[in-house]
């Protein structure tokens, strides 16, 4: 995984509450079998026309907007387990995506693939939007070392919580898998004592 | 201080505790099926590592499958070469496959609870949000991410927050034509579609404990729709006579001594919830969504709301829009051409027998196309061996074969744009069943009445 490092950035606003996996990636796009590619189907029905057109209304394909960084309605990403999700959005090249709120699942995945939620306040998340309506390119610096989001323009910041153990994860790029088989020794005796019936 | 059930499994089950809270879970069962996984194979590979626990993994192919003409090659290049890559993956690795063609093959989250593979006391998890579904056992069961998918392969565990805990509880007699599918339909209209999120639900009360197993499982399978991370039951006797004699259920004195165990598994009297919500059983109507995402839910007898509190006006209205549909119209009455009677959370054969019952001598009106898909080969075998399938073709429904089908249109199986759909799957999302589709979730009695009517009808109108 990508280490994490400071990020300078504008934003990319989508004020939608309650943006399920879906759209963020449609089921007929996870046919495929690695997790390239994924971004260019990013918000495809919300994106394109079904002749492959864009839509000029959606903001990905408004050229004012860009950025590393995606800022949406509170509840984003609830709906299904697809990890193709995260991959759709770090492939279309965001690092930081800002709601008021994270489905679980999606939270965690997001963080397994070095993209950063940042869960920050609804006051906070309308001083967002604001701040990119007034000015498209404002720019905004996401600090994980200090879980803080900062709005350049104005100089409001927010605290965002995030886990010790993810945050050394996303800082130093590693992932679970190094940390959990490196308690190979542990599980074996745990499942020294766990019931029979569970296992068989 | 007494412990919730969740509590108790979950304490059970963690093998350390990292720094910060995240505990490393042990997982006892394992499902995997084409969609989540071949990314978490090329992983394994990459690392040059076995699967840990090959016995305690179990695949299916299911997302993808058509559900007609299954003994064919799969025509769709992208949907064959993806369940392809699954029984390669399951012959490197050493992975048990009920793949297409197997008679054991079906969804995920049926195939686990009806092969006696799910048991009460367990961890269960899957690349698909709907685990929630075994939870029916009193077990806990949650969806996972490929990556996580990855390391359950690798290391027989996951690193997770231990959720919240919350109780719904259910007192009362339900309505007649009234079924759990409107209870959990209910339940996420008052919750909303992220009421439950952080949270593990154990759903409890009378009318929790009268429903049969299948009946469970359709309101475990969507406790997702709350954004909770899962949601279980006590196992009682229910489950104990649902789960014996079942081919991989412990058999004999292995059988007795499990449910010994067993009985130990529900909240003590003095557990404390971090949420607690109360329902009667009386209140709840036959429901239907009216927007799109599952917490837009009305009973039939009201009509489509102004903005609730809490959500915005533009993604309000985005949603009618996509429905075509306005505040203050009623569902009841609406024309509908497409009725789907299937996926995970309603294609048991004790949906497919409601049904069956309902439709019988009757016949679907002209405008509608209503499908059947089984949850699985054996619920296949079961509704044809008792003749299902011939009241299905007489009443004109379209009696297909399992697998996810139009739940999530990833294979064949879509809805039109634009079109009317009354399903009894889990999720009224924008697209879910096929680009434009407008779904209306809904339970297997409405759903049936509903093809015979050509309209959205209320099913307590229809019965004595
Ligand atoms: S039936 Fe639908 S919800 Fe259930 S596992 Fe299949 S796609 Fe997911």
């Amino acid at each position: 995984m990508e280490k994490f490092h400071t990020i300078l950035s504008s934003a990319v606003p989508l004020p939608i509450e309650e943006v399920d996996t879906d759209q963020i990636i449609p089921a007929r796009f996870l046919k495929a079998t690695t997790r390239e590619g994924f971004g260019d189907n990013l918000f495809c029905d919300w994106r394109f026309h079904p002749d492959g057109s864009p839509k000029a209304d959606f903001v990905l394909n408004n050229p004012v907007y860009s950025g590393q960084v995606l800022v949406a309605g509170r509840n984003f990403g609830c709906g299904s387990s697809r990890e193709h999700a995260a991959w759709a959005l770090s492939g279309y090249g965001f690092r930081v995506v800002v709601s008021s709120f994270f489905a679980d699942i999606f939270r965690g995945n997001a963080l397994n693939n070095g993209l950063l939620p940042v869960q920050v306040s609804d006051s906070f998340l309308h001083a967002i939007f604001s701040a990119i309506e007034a000015n498209p390119k404002a720019m905004f610096e996401v600090n994980l070392e200090n879980q803080a989001f900062t709005i350049i323009s104005t100089g409001q910041s927010e605290h965002f919580e995030i886990s010790p153990y993810k945050k050394m994860c996303l800082l130093n790029g590693y992932d679970d898998i190094d940390f959990l088989l490196s308690l190979k020794d542990k599980v074996a005796s745990f499942e020294q004592g766990h019931e029979k019936v569970l296992i068989q | 201080m007494g412990k919730t059930l969740f509590d108790k499994i979950w304490d059970a089950h963690v093998v350390t505790q990292v720094e910060g809270g995240a505990d490393v879970l042990y997982i006892d069962r394992h499902f995997i099926h084409e969609v989540t996984s071949p990314q978490a194979f090329d992983g394994l590979r990459a690392r040059q590592i076995p699967v840990l626990r090959p016995r305690q993994t179990v695949a299916t192919a299911d997302h993808n499958v058509p559900t007609r003409g299954q003994h064919l090659p799969i025509s769709e290049q992208l949907s064959r070469f993806q369940v392809e890559k699954l029984t390669e993956n399951c012959t490197e690795f050493g992975l048990e496959l009920y793949g297409l063609g197997h008679h054991y093959q079906g969804i995920v989250h049926v195939i686990g609870p009806e092969l006696g593979i799910t048991r009460p006391g367990m961890t269960i998890v899957c690349g698909d949000s709907h685990t929630s579904t075994h939870g029916a056992f009193g077990c806990i069961a949650f969806g996972i991410g490929t990556s996580e998918v990855e390391q359950v392969l690798a290391t027989q565990c996951v690193l997770q927050k231990k959720p919240r805990r919350m109780r719904i509880t259910i007192d009362g007699q339900l309505q007649q034509g009234v079924l759990s599918k409107d209870i959990i339909l209910y339940i996420i209209s008052k919750l909303t579609a992220s009421g439950g999120t952080g949270h593990f639900v154990e759903y409890a009360g009378s009318a929790i404990r009268s429903l049969s197993m299948e009946a469970r499982m359709t309101i475990c399978n969507m406790s997702i729709e709350m954004g909770a991370r899962g949601g279980l039951i006590a196992p009682d006797e229910t489950a104990f006579d649902y789960i014996r004699g079942r081919a991989f259920a412990p058999q004999g004195e292995d059988f007795e001594a499990a449910v010994e165990y067993w009985r130990t598994l529900y909240s003590d009297e003095d557990a404390v919830f971090d949420t607690e919500h109360r329902f009667r059983a009386e209140d709840i109507e036959p429901m239907v969504t009216y927007g799109t995402n599952p917490g837009m839910g009305i009973g039939i007898s009201q009509a489509v709301p102004d903005v609730p509190a809490g959500s915005s006006e533009q993604t309000f209205q985005k949603s009618l829009s996509y429905m075509g549909l306005h505040s203050g119209e009623k569902m009841a009455g609406k024309p509908v051409n497409y009725v789907f009677i299937g996926s995970c959370t309603n294609s048991r054969i004790e949906d497919l027998r409601l049904v069956a019952a309902f439709v019988k001598g009757k016949k679907k009106a002209d405008n509608v196309y209503a499908m059947v898909v089984p949850g699985s080969k054996q619920v296949e075998a079961q509704a044809k061996a008792e003749g299902l399938d011939l009241i299905f073709q007489q009443a004109g429904f379209d009696f297909r074969e399992p697998g996810c089908s139009a739940c999530l249109g990833m294979n064949e199986d879509k809805i039109p744009k634009g079109e009317y759909c009354v399903s009894t799957s889990n999720r009224n999302f924008e697209g879910r069943q096929g680009p434009g589709a407008r779904t209306i979730l809904a339970s297997p009695l409405t759903a049936a009445a509903t093809a015979i009517a050509g309209r959205i009808v209320d099913v307590r109108d229809t019965l004595n």
